[in-house]
């Protein structure tokens, strides 16, 4: 089983939604979307699903060109942002609603729909009405609709950008474990950075209508192929600074800091990416270099706390474990994980990690 | 702690009292008071008690009247409310159509309703009227001011012009709300057009168009004007619907007492059925 984009392009009018993209899909596998509103995850996933057309391109499944054929044809599941059931059904009746349309009986029905209302914690509420349920609850029996089918592809749309940050949570560790052991190819997509670390598989970077990088989920966060997959894949956003190495001494072009890196690249000016979680109020890691701030915004995030501040003329963002309080604008020393900077040549591809 | 008093909030609360007192409560306690009594000239009163109630809910002529009544109302919702589902499900969602359909809708609502009255009259008159010149041409009988049935068809087609858009812009504005995700997902499933219909658009409207239900209801009850321009309660009392009935009473034949037993037994049904309808399509909703 898989799934392949073959250079799939979407224009609408003149505005350009997706650009050429090929991309594919394996069997068994979860795959994350990850990019900000509007850069094309939506679409890229009505086309795969076959509810909307690529201008050009062609869509393989298992071999066959399935480009143009219909979405109820494909077996294939959605599961969306809002949450989508049928308003006047019971939350059994809505997860029983695909199977119905295909017609299994009724033995089958009520057996799958029990299955998957269990995995689901909806066993409770199968007589109520959506509108009776939770927003947790309501996404879960969109879930079950989705997962109750047996589909070949079920894609998820920002599945829990509407719920509140516990159900969230609590959502976002069961997704997981609930494609385990499934014969299918799920597409995940999202905003948050955070998201595709929790669920892990496979990632793919996208940016204004193209994929930056796909490949393993750790791989494209660890090694970005290039600034802009590194940006995409940073939340709160990275620190990007120039710098200049010449032997084995790198610094900052304003000369403010300066470290010494066995990294193999040629002497010359670089960009460094450091994630903000690499700089922090405490010393990390072996290799660690001070870098002097004047603190413009400190707040806390949960256990984190993350501190805005100015070097020089450049603006950092830093995120520290534990309540860290500081005042707005006092100087303060925060210290930068050396072995974690990324480094880009003048065309932006990652050069050396480490 | 003690409470202070202050009795400045009186200015906030009195004008409102006025305003409900000159515009319902005391015209409405006029209607009242003449519903108990015998009026002579010269504001001569005699108690009469429930005699006026008694002598109305009895009277052949009331059972008529609203006999009359019930079946219009019946009949202009019968067609009003699924023509209007139809329409609003056949205009289009986005573009250039969207401004050009909605202003056509609303056309009809803008016009004065004794000019609508005025209008159908002439538009139905079978010698130069063209709806009825052109009927009559085609081989059809017909003569509203003389045949109780087309004086029906007439009235009945003329409401149906007049506030069918109203439906169609509920039915419209429900419609646009249901989120193209859900067209989506009924796509996925496989759902026929009439089952998207049944259940995703129709549980969608539910609150719109309970409303247009009440609207129109209350509307078509009380329908006075239109008719009476194009009609006047004739031929006979073919179309004479309640309020035209009620205003005969009250200022043709000046039967005051009478007239104002009906007002307010005419008023109290359609609170009644009003009432009675709501709580019926809101009894299962979950209070948002």
């Amino acid at each position: 089983m898989s799934l392949e984009l073959k250079n799939v392009e979407k224009k609408v009018g003149i505005e350009t939604h997706i650009h050429p993209t090929n991309i594919k899909l394996e069997k068994n596998t979860i795959n994350v979307l990850l990019g900000s509103t509007l850069a094309g995850k939506t679409t890229l996933m009505q086309i795969m699903a076959g509810l909307d057309k690529p201008t050009s391109g062609e869509i393989w499944f298992n071999g066959d060109n399935v480009t143009g054929k219909q979405v109820q044809k494909r077996n294939v599941s959605m599961v969306y942002q809002q949450f989508i059931n049928y308003p006047s059904f019971t939350v059994y009746e809505n997860i029983a609603s695909p199977l119905k349309i295909i017609g299994v009986n009724s033995d089958e029905i009520k057996e799958r729909v029990g299955k998957v209302a269990e995995l689901l914690k909806l066993s409770a509420m199968l007589n109520k009405k959506p509108d009776e349920l939770s927003g947790g609850q309501q996404q879960r029996t969109a879930l079950a609709r989705a997962l109750v089918k047996d589909s070949d592809l079920i894609l998820l749309d920002e599945p829990l950008a509407n719920l509140d940050f516990k159900l969230r949570e609590e959502l976002r560790e069961e997704l997981p474990k609930l494609f385990e052991d499934r014969e299918c190819i799920v597409v995940y997509a999202t905003t948050e950075p955070s998201d595709a670390l929790m669920i892990g598989g496979n990632t793919a970077t996208i940016l204004e209508g193209k994929i930056i990088q796909y490949g393993k989920t750790l791989d494209v966060y660890n090694k970005p192929e290039n600034l802009t997959s590194a940006k995409v894949f940073s939340d709160p956003p990275m620190n990007i600074a120039e710098i200049s190495k010449s032997g084995n001494t790198c610094k900052l072009t304003d000369n403010s800091v300066q470290w010494k890196s066995n990294i193999k690249i040629k002497d010359g000016i670089y960009k460094i990416g450091i994630r903000p979680h690499n700089i922090t109020t405490y010393k990390e890691g072996n290799n660690t270099v001070e870098i002097n701030g004047k603190v413009l915004i400190s707040e806390l995030s949960g256990s984190e706390s993350l501190i805005h501040f100015t070097n020089g003329n450049l603006n950092w963002v830093s995120l520290s474990n534990g309540i860290q309080q500081k005042n707005i604008g006092e100087n303060t020393k925060l210290f930068m994980n050396v072995d974690e900077f990324l480094y880009f040549d003048e065309n932006n591809r990652l050069v050396n990690h480490g | 702690m003690n409470k202070t008093i202050n009795q400045k909030a009186w200015f906030f609360v009195v004008p409102v009292f006025v305003l409900v007192a000159f515009n319902a409560a005391i015209p409405l306690m006029t209607v009242v008071n003449y519903s108990f009594q015998e009026t002579f000239g010269n504001n001569v009163f005699a108690w009469e008690g429930t005699r006026w109630f008694k002598q109305i809910l009895l009277s052949e002529r009331f059972h008529d009247a609203l006999g009359r009544q019930i079946a219009f109302t019946f009949i202009i919702l019968l067609i009003q409310i699924p023509l209007g589902i139809g329409i609003a499900l056949t205009m289009p969602k986005k573009g250039w159509g969207v401004p050009i359909c909605l202003i056509l809708m609303s056309m009809p609502l803008l016009i004065p309703w004794n000019v609508v009255g005025a209008m159908w009259n002439i538009f139905a008159l079978p010698d130069i009227g063209f709806l009825g010149y052109s009927l009559n041409a085609i081989g059809f009988d017909f003569n509203f001011t003389q045949q109780p049935g087309d004086a029906w068809f007439t009235t009945v087609l003329m409401d149906v012009w007049h506030w069918t858009s109203l439906v169609v812009l509920l039915s419209y504005a429900g419609l646009n709300s249901i989120q193209p995700a859900y067209y989506q997902a009924a796509e996925i499933d496989g759902a026929s057009r009439w089952a998207t219909f049944r259940y995703i658009e129709l549980p969608k409207m539910k609150k719109v168009l309970t409303l247009a239900i009440l609207l129109r209801f209350m509307d078509s009850f009380m329908i006075y004007t239109e008719p009476f321009v194009l009609t006047g309660g004739g031929p006979g009392n073919a179309t004479a619907f309640l309020s035209i009935d009620l205003v005969k009473m009250a200022l043709g034949q000046f039967d005051l007492g009478p007239a104002a037993a009906m007002s307010l037994i005419y008023f109290f049904i359609v609170l009644l059925v009003c009432w009675v309808f709501y709580s019926l399509m809101m009894k299962n909703e979950v209070r948002s």
